[in-house]
């Protein structure tokens, strides 16, 4: 299909589903402060919802027509303009809506539109509210362009812009200097990833002379991927980690997790936008997208994989200590993000996304909810309305919220048959079966057990730490002031909690499991087959014969069946582990803190602390950095360079100028002697310099002698003579019988011996200097 | 040629400005800015008639005027421009009235010879952007240096007299060595034609043996090496920057910078191709040195005019490694990167200018939470900030990337007669591109000490946001940043012509072959002989090289 002419208002339709919120951004940022808070919220709200209408149009209509006729990966393309044009380098403006994006912009355009409802509750007293609504609307365009994106840069703009917009949100209280600088590190964290993108960017440009993600995945463009490089590395290996860097930034992976927790300085909403639901996924479906580029790699789908495993561990671990309502949620974040990695790192790119749109409703659900409980506390008169320790018993207070929230509970715990029991299982399934035919080549056959293994040790945590929470904020007595006059939000904040809610119930319902006897109707929504067209199925392999092999293992119905049970049954145990401690009456317990004070203290500790990582990379990284600034400063810059070689070298001239200052005082005599020793010194060194010889050269038959006798006290009066025999005496002429003492000399070649020797009388001081040089012509 | 009145027009515009403004009464301090006002705004509406006269899709000079200036010398008064300069002069005549817009009042006294000053360094800088003879070029070039030396020594800070002789010094020494380079190639250029001139055009004909090529660069090298100026040159900008008053800041960075890259694109590769060949890999790998260590440096300091200053050291790295990258990428990103430093450095001076205008201080720790007093200052700082930071969308990134890109591809795009001359391209484009780390360190350091945190020092609490003529100012600032940011083609389609003449001719005359001062490509019979061995030799290895890269990634190109 050709969408060149498919236009709204002169625009593709595609470049306007970021537009809105764009311009929302605009008016907002400018006319905000002028317009009033009505106003204000009205046009970003109508700048997302349009967004999302266009979306939905779009998705269900053009694309849903396409997805139906085989080109839903295909989809439609369309470019706005050129943007850089230079040599063989061409980067389009274009934006591409195929089945993964598709999903992708409804999540955030929906999700979108809920959370700036809720905000509206939410920041109502905020001074600075249209600003807030204007850099949401900026964030949800950037966002739009990141995922619609046809090529790296165009994606690599909405990356950037997502990560300005985190900044500023960040930030937004810029007040506390804490928040502020919360916000500078996710950006600098942040821009260490997207120096890597940016190499990895470069390198695959390099290798193949574009950057659009449609030539990208061609066959032809892609056999460059599997070329020997560096060593017998593959290129799609080193780009692909390197572009990886850059989602472990974005998407808050080890080693470059430590900006989100901190991130949780912005307001709640903007958790739950950029800090949950679409921000943090943009490197989940970077590598979704890329698939072709990884499934080419093993190298990079084991790095990928296991970064994945290890984050949702190491996360996982660092919630279960943590009193803040929003810092658990913020590792159970980067945690849940981990998981997506272990799928994306397994082929598994259906489950990867479906966990994404799964957690991104109950991810949302949950920080939203905690939103809402913070925002009853503050009503409630608490000074740390986010501290679950001053909690309790808030079910009462807080209905709507509390289902709500509680619904999302089960769905991140993994219970059958809210949303997260699926696509988590979908995942752990994924790993189970990655062995045999269904693994890339090269891929160790225990491998997938080990990442079926962790993940469930860190869905057991989930479970944990979730309910831990749960049962800390909702159950028991209140354990403060606040808690006991905390109240319900507004419908404006409890309207968005119910739709996410009923989000995080359903949405499991899209991704099925593979059973045989499961005969779903034809018209049910699958979104593996949905997404199929725009992924990879098969792993590259090249120089292996046979048919491509597949990505994804089969199993059978008793063994895909036998891992949901095993899946449901860790959730059960977390939450029922969580409840001896937490929720049974009377909790939380005396066991805890025994425990804690006794054989756990370590782990507690080290979980409280986060495993030391900013301590570790303050002493490593930033302690050094300053130093090293100082230290080039202080020593380079200012002693090496500045006092020593430049104003150095102009106290040498000054002191030259006072020197010579001690010559220029006056007096004829010191002016006299001054020259007779320095004419004296240049005859000297005139003298010494040129050493008498002579040249020669072939011209015909005749060699040409050419005397140079040198400069200086030699030459005024000297004669010359030759031997051109080599017998040790002058020779004359035999035609004319005089003898040789022209400087310039022909003689026949046959007359030469093998040395020649000129004689230099100087009649002034009686002396003679001899030259003699052998005669070695190159062609004798 | 139609239009060439252009050129001559916008330099003696200014200095008519100067002549007409000495001329009034000396209190007239109000007549007298708006008499400057007048000659650069004038100015640059006449300079923007050079669009209606340039043919984009040509690569040579245009708009050319040729007078015989000095008969005896063989200088001509030749100007013109290409797609390397054109977008260079707009940015000067588009910066003056910006900067005496932004910096008003900020000068008290001597405000008519200010103005002149002023008035004659415009001159000065459009004169160096369209000289097409190197003694009409040598001119403009120490014409601009003089009244730049009065503004920091006349207006300037406390320690203005050491600043303005060290940067007066420092420039001398290397224009005065590069004049001696001038000399050579004037006489040799006399001996081998029998006829003296310093027209551009004709001296690149001639082709110097190669040893006096090194040493003629290094010469010219020198002269602009401190003007972008190269680490380790650089320690006359700080201080210059710290010292000169704000409109001299603005135009030191926003302009006079380039006239190190400009003059390594214009005169030195052009005149010594070998010679930048050999030298290629110095200036790539101290241009690497700079960006990261102007990125250290500007993050160790207290004073906001100093980290700007360091942080020029940092971007104009990006320029210099651009160009001797010798890809269309990288030449086209470097002139790129220099017209956006020109924008993002005036507005983060010009702003550091509103700061100082009303707290008389530079240091960071006198500032904090500023955001919540001067909310249009600190947004409109903000996407200054981020420009300079290279955010997408945003000036900076487009000429940060093309020129990282460049020297990541360097050796690629280029005729294989012309391999690549600077060492581990990629390695060097990575170090590089950690400036984009760096780069977001310093300046969101500095954006945070100014503009959050409390607002706590006592000082800070009763300061206006900004005026209408401040915001005059920012806002062509502003639109400019996002423009360029957002439509980079219509800009790199007028170079790209340009940029590939130059590198056409860079390859062919690299491949010269050693002899002596010769017009190119004419060489005595025997002499040429040897010359065509040379030349085969230089093809094999270049050949050898694109072959052993090609084995290395199996084909892979």
């Amino acid at each position: 299909m050709d969408y060149s002419q498919f236009k709204f208002l002169g625009l593709p339709m595609l470049a306007w589903i970021p537009l809105f919120p764009l311009l929302g951004a605009l008016v907002n940022l400018t006319l905000g402060r002028r317009l009033g808070k009505t106003a204000a919220h009205t046009v970003a709200i109508a700048a997302v919802v349009a967004s999302f209408g266009m979306s939905a149009w779009l998705v269900f209509g053009e694309l849903w027509k396409a997805y139906k006729a085989g080109a839903g990966g295909t989809g439609i393309e369309q470019v706005v303009y050129t943007w850089i044009e230079v040599g063989q380098l061409k980067i389009e403006l274009a934006f591409h809506l195929d089945t993964l994006s598709g999903v992708m912009i409804l999540i955030i355009t929906g999700i979108g539109s809920l959370i700036h409802i809720y905000s509206t509750g939410y920041m109502a007293h905020d001074p600075r509210y249209s600003t807030f609504f204007g850099y949401l609307n900026l964030f949800t365009g950037a966002m739009l362009i990141l995922v619609l994106g046809s090529s790296l840069p165009v994606m690599f703009i909405g990356w950037e812009g997502v990560g300005l917009c985190s900044y500023l949100l960040i930030g937004f209280w810029y007040e506390r200097e804490d928040y502020a600088t919360a916000g500078r590190k996710a950006f600098i964290v942040n821009r260490i990833g997207d120096f890597c993108f940016l190499l990895g960017m470069f390198l695959l440009f390099w290798a193949t002379k574009t950057l659009d993600f449609g030539q990208l995945k061609q066959a032809s463009v892609g056999a460059a991927y599997v070329q020997p490089f560096w060593g017998g590395e593959r290129l799609a290996a080193a780009a692909a980690i390197f572009l990886f860097i850059g989602a472990c930034g974005k998407s808050a992976q080890l080693p470059l997790f430590v900006w989100l927790p901190d991130a949780m300085a912005g307001p709640t909403p903007v958790s739950a936008l950029i800090h949950a639901a679409t921000m943090v996924t943009a490197g989940v479906y970077m590598v979704c997208r890329l698939a072709f580029l990884y499934s080419a790699s093993t190298t990079a789908m084991i790095v990928v994989c296991t970064i994945g495993m290890l984050t949702a561990l190491v996360a996982a671990f660092m919630a279960f200590a943590q009193t803040d309502l929003k810092k658990v949620l913020a590792y159970s974040t980067v945690s849940q993000l981990g998981f997506m990695f272990v799928a994306a790192g397994t082929g598994n790119w259906t489950a990867a996304i479906f966990h994404l749109m799964t957690h991104a409703f109950f991810k949302a659900c949950l920080f939203l909810g905690a939103g809402s409980v913070m925002h009853g506390m503050e009503h409630g008169g608490s000074t740390t309305p986010g501290d679950i320790m001053t909690m309790g018993g808030l079910r009462k207070h807080m209905p709507i919220t509390w289902i709500t929230f509680l619904i999302s509970c089960l769905a991140i715990a993994g219970i059958f048959p809210f949303s997260g029991f699926f696509s988590k299982d979908e995942i752990l399934g994924g790993a189970y079966s990655i062995v045999g035919s269904a693994a890339p080549p090269g891929w160790p056959a225990w491998y997938g057990y080990v990442l079926w293994g962790g993940l469930l040790v860190a869905a057991l945590g989930t479970a944990f730490y979730m309910w831990r929470l749960y049962f800390l904020v909702w159950h028991g007595p209140e354990r403060s002031e606040a808690a006991k006059h905390a109240h319900e939000s507004p419908p404006s904040m409890t309207m968005p909690l119910v739709i996410l809610a009923l989000g995080a119930t359903l949405t499991g319902f899209l991704g099925l499991p593979h059973l045989s006897w499961l005969k779903l109707p034809s018209w049910w929504p699958s979104l593996s087959s949905w997404l199929a067209p725009s992924t990879v199925q098969t792993w590259y392999n090249p120089g292996v014969d046979g048919p491509a092999q597949p990505l994804l293992g089969h199993s059978s119905d008793n063994t895909i069946l036998i891992l949901m049970v095993v899946a449901l049954g860790i959730g059960l145990l977390g939450i029922g582990l969580a409840w001896v401690f937490y929720g049974a009456p009377g909790k939380p317990s005396g066991t805890v803190e025994r425990l804690v004070d006794g054989p756990l203290h370590g782990a507690y500790e080290a979980s409280k602390a986060k495993l030391w990582f900013d301590e570790v990379y303050d002493f490593l990284i930033v302690r050094p950095f300053r130093l090293v600034a100082r230290a080039l400063f202080e020593i380079v810059d200012r002693f090496i360079i500045d006092t020593i070689a430049v104003n150095g070298s102009a106290m040498v001239v000054g002191l030259f100028g006072r020197v010579s200052r001690w010559f220029q005082n006056g007096q004829v005599q010191r002016y006299l002697a001054g020259l007779v020793l320095g004419a004296a010194a240049v005859f000297l060194v005139a003298d010494c310099k040129t050493k008498p010889t002579f040249d020669y050269e072939m011209v015909g038959d005749r060699l040409h002698l050419t005397a140079r006798p040198g400069a200086g006290l030699v030459s005024a009066t000297t004669k010359l003579r030759w031997d051109i025999d080599g017998d040790g005496k002058a020779d004359v002429d035999p035609n004319t019988g005089a003898v040789y003492d022209t400087p310039d000399l022909y003689v026949l070649y046959g007359d030469t011996g093998a040395k020649v020797t000129l004689f230099i009388d100087d009649p002034v001081t009686r002396t003679t200097k001899t030259v003699t040089r052998l005669i070695e012509l190159e062609d004798k | 040629m139609p239009g060439n009145f252009v050129l001559p027009l916008i330099i003696g515009l200014p200095l008519l400005g100067a002549i007409f403004v000495m001329c009034t009464p000396k209190t007239e301090s109000t007549l007298h800015r708006g008499i400057g006002m007048t000659f650069t705004v004038l100015t640059f509406l006449v300079s923007l008639l050079v669009l209606r006269f340039f043919n984009p899709k040509a690569d040579g000079y245009q708009l050319v005027f040729d007078v015989e200036w000095i008969p005896g010398l063989g200088a001509h008064f030749k100007t013109g421009i290409d797609g390397i300069s054109i977008f260079l002069v707009l940015l000067t005549t588009f910066l003056m009235p910006v900067t005496l817009l932004g910096t008003g009042k900020a000068i008290e006294k001597h405000v008519r010879e200010f103005i002149a000053a002023m008035l004659v360094l415009e001159a000065g800088m459009l004169g160096a952007f369209v000289a097409l003879d190197v003694f009409l070029f040598y001119v403009f070039w120490e014409v601009m240096l003089i009244p730049m030396y009065l503004l920091i020594g006349i207006w300037g800070g406390q320690r203005r007299l050491y600043a303005s002789i060290k940067f007066v010094i420092y420039t001398m020494v290397g224009s005065l060595l590069m004049l001696v380079a001038i000399f050579y190639l004037y006489v040799q250029y006399g001996s081998v034609t029998g006829t003296y001139t310093t027209e551009l055009d004709k001296l690149m004909e001639l082709s110097l043996p190669y040893g006096a090529q090194n040493w003629c660069f290094a010469a010219f090298a020198l002269a602009f090496a401190i003007k972008v100026p190269l680490f380790p040159l650089h320690t006359w900008l700080p201080d210059a920057h710290v010292e000169a008053p704000t409109a001299g800041s603005v135009i030191l960075a926003g302009v006079l910078l380039k006239f190190g890259i400009y003059g390594f694109l214009r005169y030195a590769m052009p005149l010594f191709p070998h010679g930048a060949a050999t030298w290629a890999p110095v200036i790539a790998i101290l241009a690497v040195i700079g960006i990261i260590y102007g990125a250290f440096v500007a993050f160790a300091q207290d004073d906001v005019k100093k980290l700007v200053a360091y942080s020029s050291v940092s971007h104009l790295g990006f320029c210099a490694l651009g160009i001797f990258a010798l890809t269309a990428y990288g030449v086209s990103g470097s002139i790129y990167a220099m017209l956006s430093h020109g924008l993002t450095t005036s507005g983060l001076f010009l702003g550091i200018g509103v700061l100082y205008e009303r707290r008389h201080t530079r240091r960071l720790a006198e500032y904090g939470g500023l955001w919540k007093q001067m909310p249009i200052f600190a947004g409109i700082y903000l996407i200054v900030t981020m420009g300079s930071a290279g955010l997408p969308a945003l000036s900076g990134f487009v000429g940060e990337f093309l020129t990282i890109f460049g020297t990541f591809n360097a050796g690629d795009t280029f005729p294989a007669a012309a391999p690549n001359f600077i060492p581990y391209p990629r390695l060097l484009g990575a170090l590089a591109a950690t400036g984009v780390i760096f780069g977001a360190i310093y300046l969101l350091y500095m954006f945070q000490k100014v503009f959050f945190g409390k607002l706590d020092k006592a000082k800070n609490g009763n300061l206006p946001d900004l005026k209408g003529r401040e915001l005059g100012a920012f806002i062509p600032l502003v639109l400019g940043i996002f423009l360029m940011g957002l439509f980079p083609r219509p800009l790199l389609t007028v170079m790209e012509p340009s940029v590939q003449k130059f590198l056409r001719d860079f390859g062919k005359r690299v491949g010269e072959p050693d002899g002596p001062a010769h017009l190119y490509g004419t060489l005595p019979p025997k002499e040429q002989a040897k010359a065509n061995a040379q030349i085969q030799q230089n093809l094999d290895a270049a050949a050898a090289r694109a072959d052993q890269v090609g084995k290395a990634m199996g084909g892979a190109r």
